[in-house]
């Protein structure tokens, strides 16, 4: 049994016991995803704030979805609606929510930090649906679900994670939790996206710029998406980014013959990874959002569920 | 929750050949009151009715040569004490891999207390769909029933009082197997 966590804010600071305890614990929701009456009465009663500071659709819906199949309500708040654009503080804004009362804090915001920020001014759980370029954890924890589904394990494994490893806050989510579990992983992409610093994010990194060599022998390929608007930065043209990093058939051929083929979303096909690829035997990328769901009903079930983290449990003997 | 509570057994309920020919005894009333084993499936509630349920489908087997299914039902989600208990329960699977609906099913579990557990079963199955109709087996009834719940099938009924524990060892899970009564003393 796990002692209650405060908040989730990221999987850096988390113990290779704790990543276990919530790998475990998605099991039985992974399971629940295909019972025919998808609805739960576990969190009746309990509100969940969905705060999105940033444009954000598959982890809005995955976290909105797994709050109400708790049997959780939720009150949304999104970026473009809000009175943000009209220059409201973060802390003013979190603090009007705040006072509807609600159980948990679902965060997304662009500026790293902003759920630790808010989580030391708060009373209820705040978890990190993503932080700028820090962190995605529930991204990692789903993704490291699906490894662990098909491959059994995670330790040993060697993890190839292409793009731009720079300004990926999954990558860097799911390089601290591989890295616990003292998986291999190589980092690829164009030199201004994968720079020397990114070594020192955990031992056991290596760091390559070509995709062939980066592929040799992987167990698990983790494409990222090309974030568009970075592209045109210092000189990469969509063009060179395809000829030179996309995941194609070809290319994957360098891989075990069972690597698992990942892609957090939303894909842009033709860009960073191939059709074939994406839609091939070896894509996990629908299990992925699956098991996402699996996993948020497990962390909102853990930091919601119970009565309040320091309240003093009702005399019973 | 037992810290500063010393228990002290009060007497044994049931020895294992007493379990043993108590569930020999279930087994063939769940198929007599069914009119045969063709639609019946048992729902283990973890922990202790899953052991239960795996050797009455057994006995079942023996004596009328059909293979009963058997699911297994984790209520953790279902409870309706989870904003009052200290630690959060850890929830575990529940491994039910035949349709549910037009099943004749028979709930499993050790001991019927307050009826809340099975309360939380119920809803449990019918989440996974319409069974044709729903029975309990217990091994153990010790009374205090806070909820309007009885079970068809019944190893034992005892009369306990609130202090008391009735306490279910089976070796699949404890190592040893008997059936105690013990009492809380302060």
């Amino acid at each position: 049994m796990l002692e209650r966590l405060p908040h989730l804010l990221g999987i850096e600071s988390l113990s290779r016991e704790q990543i276990e305890f919530f790998l475990d614990q998605a099991k039985p929701f992974q399971a629940f995803q295909r019972h025919p009456l998808k609805k739960l009465a576990t969190l009746r009663g309990k509100t969940v704030a969905i705060a999105f500071f940033e444009a954000s659709t598959r982890t809005r819906i995955s976290f909105t979805t797994a709050a109400s199949r708790l049997g959780a309500d939720t009150m949304a708040l999104q970026a473009e609606a809000s009175s943000l654009k009209k220059g409201e503080s973060l802390m003013d804004t979190v603090r009007t929510l705040e006072a509807m009362k609600p159980d948990a804090i679902v965060m997304r915001h662009s500026s790293s930090g902003a759920p630790h920020f808010v989580a030391e001014r708060l009373e209820i759980p705040v978890l990190n649906a993503g932080d700028g370029t820090h962190e995605h954890p529930t991204q990692a924890l789903l993704d490291a679900l699906t490894i662990r589904d098909r491959k059994a394990r995670l330790e040993g494994l060697r993890v190839t994670i292409l793009g731009d490893i720079l300004h990926s806050r999954v990558a860097r989510s799911n390089i601290h939790l591989l890295s616990k579990f003292g998986a291999g992983i190589t980092l690829c992409g164009p030199s201004m996206w994968v720079p020397r610093e990114v070594e020192t994010l955990a031992p056991q990194i290596r760091r390559t710029l070509c995709i062939e060599e980066a592929l040799e022998g992987a167990d698990v390929v983790m494409t990222l998406r090309v974030q568009t608007e970075r592209i045109h930065e210092p000189a990469l043209a969509p063009e060179e980014y395809i000829a030179r990093y996309q995941l194609t058939p070809e290319r994957l051929r360098r891989a075990k013959s069972d690597a698992l083929v990942m892609h957090p979303g939303p894909m842009i096909r033709g860009l960073e990874i191939d059709d074939a690829v994406a839609d091939g035997p070896q894509s996990c990328v629908l299990e992925q959002v699956t098991n996402g769901l699996a996993v948020r009903m497990a962390l909102l079930y853990h930091l919601v569920g119970g009565p309040p983290a320091d309240a003093p449990h009702p005399a019973k003997d | 929750m037992f810290g500063q509570m010393r228990v002290v057994e009060k007497r044994q309920l049931l020895s294992i050949e007493e379990i043993s020919r108590t569930l020999n005894r279930l087994a063939h009333e769940i198929v007599e009151k069914s009119g045969g084993a063709h639609d019946l499936a048992l729902i283990g509630v973890r922990r202790r009715g899953v052991p239960l349920s795996e050797r009455l489908a057994g006995a079942i087997k023996s004596f009328a040569h059909v293979d009963v299914p058997v699911g297994t039902l984790d209520i953790t989600l279902y409870r309706d004490d989870l904003s009052t208990v200290g630690p959060q329960p850890v929830v575990q699977s529940t491994n039910i891999d035949f349709p549910v609906d037009n099943r004749d099913l028979v709930i499993v579990d050790d001991v019927l207390y307050t009826g809340r557990t099975i309360r939380a079963a119920m809803n449990g199955l019918f989440d996974l769909g319409r069974p044709k109709r729903v029975r309990l087996l217990v091994l153990i009834d010790r009374g205090h029933r806070e909820l309007p719940i009885e079970a068809t099938f019944v190893g034992q009924t005892i009369q306990t009082s609130d202090t008391e524990i009735v306490e279910v060892r089976l070796k699949e899970i404890d190592r040893e197997e008997r059936v105690m009564l013990v009492d809380r003393v302060p």
